[in-house]
């Protein structure tokens, strides 16, 4: 048995002490405090004991239990106590206390911390009326209890108030020669200097307001709650003052966006893409959150900050998953693509994605930047040639790929084993091994062709690759899982990449010795970005060969990251046309949906369509998915949340605020905004917004989307305490200084919710909008208030009229969201069911729901299209107002359009709106 | 609060018949014990360790000097370490018990104790909130969470945590 120790370490007195009162045998090995002994913990742990059996022991308690167990001393219940106490109440305390002491130099305030647990031992002590803390006896809590406390309590300059029972208590046990003896050793008569150099090695200890947080778990604002009152000093309130006093900028950004933007000499040029979403399917959640959301966010807070920002984005419409769906809709895979990129045009619509251009693959631009890219990687000697084996099905003279073809497992003998995957044993398949393969469209039996193809030569360019990387990593905003996911790639070495596919809906390879074929969709996918922004504009190369102006972000999921972070750069690095590369690489982690398991390759989740069928506002939507944005790590996605974060974030504390303020204004100033007085306490507010602010600013500036929107929260929160400190409404029946102290604080408060309105544009630009109409706030405080570190000014002055207040928010009810859950549950069911079955085709409910068509729901919206006519038939016989009208035809022209959704048909054009931004 | 479902999972885990009443004491609510025969009993752990002693379970404290002392370690951990860390410590703590579990079954070594019971309600919203690729890394930290979840008896009041990717979309045909 050996102990491990170090000299001035409180908790080896511990040890020490225990080791000298029961006259146990051991060896005891002075180390350093920063000697790692125990082999499992990566910070220094002292006291440490090695047990015979090989084990170690690194809690103090546990050691001094032990080796008075080994003497034949078993610890009571008592005891126990006594020394959990110690463990949870006691140290913290004391940890508190001697970091204040040795290294603060603040004697003064050790009593106020240690008040609380000295007060509690004196009390018990006193109670039990013992000599010992247990009984006549001592005991290993006496120890225990005595050496933790012996460097506060031996040092005579600490003033630890009026403990009679403890100082009795604590004598007794120091008239121990052994006890005296084990501080000796340990403290060597320094007293607290001789703790010095170990204090000095330990964290900060918490301090005892934010000590009992629980571990942070996934949502922002509640960690925000958590990190306690900022301190804020005289000149920051000062600052902020300063800041609320200038006016807004004379001069407002132009709202209009002047199209084509281009980059310009002396701006900040950033170019946005979103993975393109691929067209055979309706988006879901997760795609939207992923790629489309997190880049319209982005770019509409980029746009606010004054930034020169295009925003590009279409879907990926080439490969055999639409030529296969062509094939079970009975139509070419032009008009699948058609179909389904109207679909997807509607529901980014709905969501409100403000992309300046989306666009699609199958153009000519894509053919013409293809091919082009394609002889030169030719010509610069980056592409090999090679040949693969492939079954070919005659009779339907095409190449299969591996999820076409069915067979017998080569392993386990499963006969529907697929081309790619056995269901039954779950091993990975090489569709030439399968046996007896079928073509699964006819049936045939497939031969086995050799055929030849072209790959990217990856290994050639890795040296350049790897240069670039080093470069965009170390500058850009990359995230973490995109840097760790590429570095894997890299370390397990490229290969070769065939870029070539045997199929007919794709962008023709141009070369002579391979017409027949087409580019491989990954290799053609990403170009998509830049044959969509030559759609939007012929000077795209100023956009997309100009490395040295224009700043690049890619959003996407994780899946996506090796695509744009390794072999699209080869592409580009290869072609050596000057291209601009990825500068800033955003990749978002997985959203779960519920507890509930999904098959992963039946692709079941929350449709974008099946959101717009909610009754829940788009704003809403977009709130709950960023406020659960995958960033960093994997979240979840549920019903329940959606409906608590909804009724306490946003109509209990966002909406609540907004609304109070603009009510007061209404109520009690006659709707002008009273004339503002700033004393301490609203400048401290104001110093806190400030900080708030800036916070958000520097995470949006990284992109950190869901860690900025707790901010916001936070401005409201501390927005309604402000209020509830100040009770306007019972101010305002004053007079006086009374009254000017309501009129201050409305002010203020109306004032906060302006900035608001413009820090929440990116992620609700319809409340964000809804609040400025409100309060008839003037255009030029967005433009103001995101500049520089963030510049909250007095955007509503004393005498400004605002207009007519309305609830922001709606609460959620149970029932509706249960309802919701049930009606989105059942079709979980079905899939959840068909899962266990490996069933070779999948269920009819899941192709009607990802397709899109739903005879079911087609039947429900027919009836209520007929029911919402009727409506505004009547409104209009009835002469309404007009503004009633035009909301219920709103309503009729979108439950049209869902209907024509759910039956597969293309839905008509939306009208034009009046404005368009 | 937590501490008392935890000690009411403990005695169903025991078997206990008649349920006990607990109260709980200052702002940290630690639990409380009235107790017939003596003065009231303070403190999760305390009070634990009193009920596997009444239902004449000693060998869940450990069947020997050393695997007691490993076992009130533990208890100890959980108590003091667990339930006030900042994210950072999160990653220290599952990076050492992913070390220390390495080569053992249980927490301390081949038989289940009370370490692990309540180690795995100290765990439970950490590992709740784990990335799949983290739960990857501590991988011994999950197989054992994964085995005391589904040990009979004594997951209670707790969800159980799925360890399988659950994804909401599919990665793309690449």
């Amino acid at each position: 048995m050996k102990l491990f120790v170090s000299e001035g370490n409180p908790q080896c007195l511990k040890v020490l002490c225990a080791l000298e009162v029961t006259g146990v045998q051991c060896d005891v090995h002075y180390v350093n405090h920063e000697e790692r002994v125990v082999p499992f913990l990566s910070r220094p742990a002292l006291p440490a004991l090695l047990l015979p059996s090989g084990r170690h022991l690194f809690s103090p308690n546990a050691i001094c239990r032990y080796i008075f167990e080994v003497n034949g001393q078993e610890s009571s219940d008592l005891c126990n106590q006594w020394l959990e106490w110690e463990a949870t109440h006691l140290q913290p305390a004391l940890a508190e206390a001697l970091h204040m002491a040795v290294l603060q130099g603040k004697g003064s305030e050790v009593s106020q911390v240690l008040q609380g647990p000295l007060n509690f031992l004196d009390q018990s002590l006193n109670n039990g009326n013992t000599p010992y803390l247990i009984g006549e006896a001592v005991s290993v809590a006496d120890v225990v209890l005595w050496a933790a406390l012996c460097p506060v309590l031996s040092d005579s300059s600490l003033v630890l108030g009026k403990h009679k029972s403890v100082k009795a208590w604590f004598d007794h046990v120091a008239a121990m020669h052994s006890c005296q003896s084990a501080a000796q050793k340990v403290l060597q008569g320094k007293g607290l200097q001789g703790m010095k150099s170990y204090m000095q090695r330990q964290p900060a200890p918490q301090s005892s307001q934010c000590r009992d947080t629980q571990p942070c778990n996934s949502s922002p604002a509640e960690c925000g709650e958590e990190e306690g009152e900022r301190v804020v000093s005289e000149e920051d309130m000062n600052a902020a003052a300063l800041k609320w006093s200038k006016g807004l900028n004379a001069d407002p950004l132009s709202k209009e966006k002047q199209h084509p933007i281009l980059p310009q000499e002396g701006k900040r040029n950033i170019l946005v893409t979103s993975a393109l979403p691929y067209v055979n399917n309706v988006p879901h959640l997760g795609n939207i959150i992923g790629c489309v959301l997190s880049a319209d966010v982005f770019s509409r807070y980029g746009r606010l900050r004054g930034w020169n920002l295009l925003y590009v984005c279409g879907t990926d419409e080439y490969g055999t998953a639409t030529e296969n769906k062509a094939r079970e809709e009975g139509m070419t895979p032009q008009q699948i693509c058609d179909k389904y990129h109207v679909i997807h045009s509607s529901i980014y619509k709905w969501f409100q994605i403000d992309f300046d251009f989306f666009g699609r693959t199958t153009t000519e631009k894509q053919t013409e930047i293809a091919q082009d890219i394609f002889w030169r990687l030719h010509n610069h000697g980056f592409l090999v040639e090679d040949t693969v084996e492939q079954l070919r099905c005659e009779n339907c003279q095409r190449f299969l790929a591996d999820r076409f073809v069915e067979g017998t497992c080569p392993h386990c003998s499963y006969p529907e084993a697929r081309g790619d995957q056995c269901d039954k044993c779950g091993r990975l398949i090489n569709a030439v091994e399968l046996r007896e393969p079928q073509c699964k469209v006819c049936r045939q039996i497939p031969v086995i062709r050799s055929s030849k193809h072209l790959f990217l030569d990856l290994p050639k360019l890795e040296t350049q690759l790897k240069q670039w990387l080093d470069t965009s990593t170390s500058t850009g905003h990359w995230t973490a899982n995109a840097k760790q996911i590429t570095r894997s790639w890299l370390r397990d070495g490229l290969k070769p990449r065939c870029i070539t596919r045997d199929l007919q809906w794709g962008t023709p390879v141009p070369h002579p010795d391979f017409k027949e074929k087409v580019f491989y969709v990954w290799f053609d996918a990403p170009i998509g970005y830049l044959s969509i922004t030559a759609k939007y504009t012929d000077k795209w190369e100023k956009w997309w060969k100009n490395p040295q102006q224009v700043e690049l972000y890619n959003f996407m999921a994780k899946d996506n990251v090796p695509f744009h972070s390794v072999v699209f750069p080869c592409s580009l690095l290869g072609a050596q046309d000057n291209y601009t590369l990825v500068s800033h690489l955003v990749a978002t982690e997985y959203l779960n949906y519920e507890d509930t398991k999904f098959s992963k390759s039946r692709g079941v989740g929350v449709f974008g369509d099946m959101a717009m069928d909610t009754d829940i506002p788009s704003d809403v939507w977009r709130f709950y998915l960023l406020y659960v944005r995958p960033e960093g790590q994997d979240s979840a996605f549920s019903w329940a949340d959606m409906a608590m974060k909804n009724n306490s974030e946003l109509l209990n504390n966002l909406g609540n605020f907004i609304n109070r303020a603009a009510m007061f204004v209404t109520k009690f100033f006659e709707g002008c905004v009273p004339a503002v007085e700033l004393q301490q306490e609203d400048k401290k507010l104001l110093a806190l917004v400030g900080w708030e602010l800036q916070q958000y600013i520097q995470l949006m500036d990284k992109v950190k989307i869901r860690d900025a929107l707790k901010h916001i929260l936070n401005i409201s929160r501390h927005g309604n305490q402000y209020i509830q400190v100040n009770e306007p409404w019972k101010k305002i029946k004053g007079v006086g200084t009374e009254r000017q102290r309501a009129g201050t604080v409305t002010g203020v408060s109306v004032n906060i919710a302006c900035l608001l309105s413009v820090m929440l544009l990116p992620y609700m630009p319809t409340v964000s909008q809804t609040i400025r109409d409100q309060l008839h706030a003037p255009q030029s405080c967005v433009s103001t208030m995101l500049q520089g570190t963030g510049t909250f000014v007095c955007a509503l002055k004393a005498g400004h009229r605002i207009g007519t207040v309305t609830p922001l928010f709606q609460k959620l009810e149970t029932d509706q969201i249960e309802a919701l859950k049930k009606r989105f549950g059942g079709q979980q069911k079905t899939a959840q069911n068909a899962a266990t079955v490996p069933a070779p085709a999948a269920p009819a409910a899941e192709v009607a729901m990802v397709n899109g068509v739903d005879p079911e729901k087609a039947k429900r919206l027919t009836q209520a299209v007929a029911e919402q006519g009727d409506k505004v038939r009547a409104l209009k016989a009835q002469k309404a107002e007009k503004a009633v009208v035009t909301a219920e035809v709103a309503k009729l022209l979108d439950l049209k359009k869902q209907l024509a959704l759910a039956e597969g048909k293309s839905p008509e054009p939306a009208p034009q709106k009046g404005k368009k931004k | 609060n937590m501490a008392l479902r935890e000690l009411s999972s403990l005695e169903k885990y025991l078997g206990l018949k008649k349920p006990n009443k607990y109260s709980t004491q200052g702002d940290k609510k630690v639990p409380v014990l009235q107790n017939n025969n003596g003065p009231p009993l303070v403190g999760l752990v305390t009070i634990a360790c009193h009920l596997v002693k009444e239902a004449n379970r000693p060998e869940l404290l450990g069947d020997s000097a050393e695997s007691r002392a490993v076992v009130q370690q533990w208890l100890e951990y959980t108590v003091t370490k667990l339930n006030s860390c900042t994210k950072e410590d999160i990653k220290t703590i599952l990076k050492d018990l992913n070390l220390y579990l390495q080569d053992k079954v249980y927490l301390a070594g081949n038989q289940f104790t009370l370490a692990d019971t309540f180690m795995y309600f100290g765990l439970h919203p950490i590992i709740m909130d784990l990335a799949f690729q983290e739960k990857e890394q501590f991988v011994n930290v999950t197989r054992w969470f994964d085995h005391i979840q589904h040990y009979p008896g004594v997951r209670h009041h707790l969800s159980p945590v799925v360890v399988l990717r659950n994804r909401i979309y599919t990665s793309r045909h690449h």
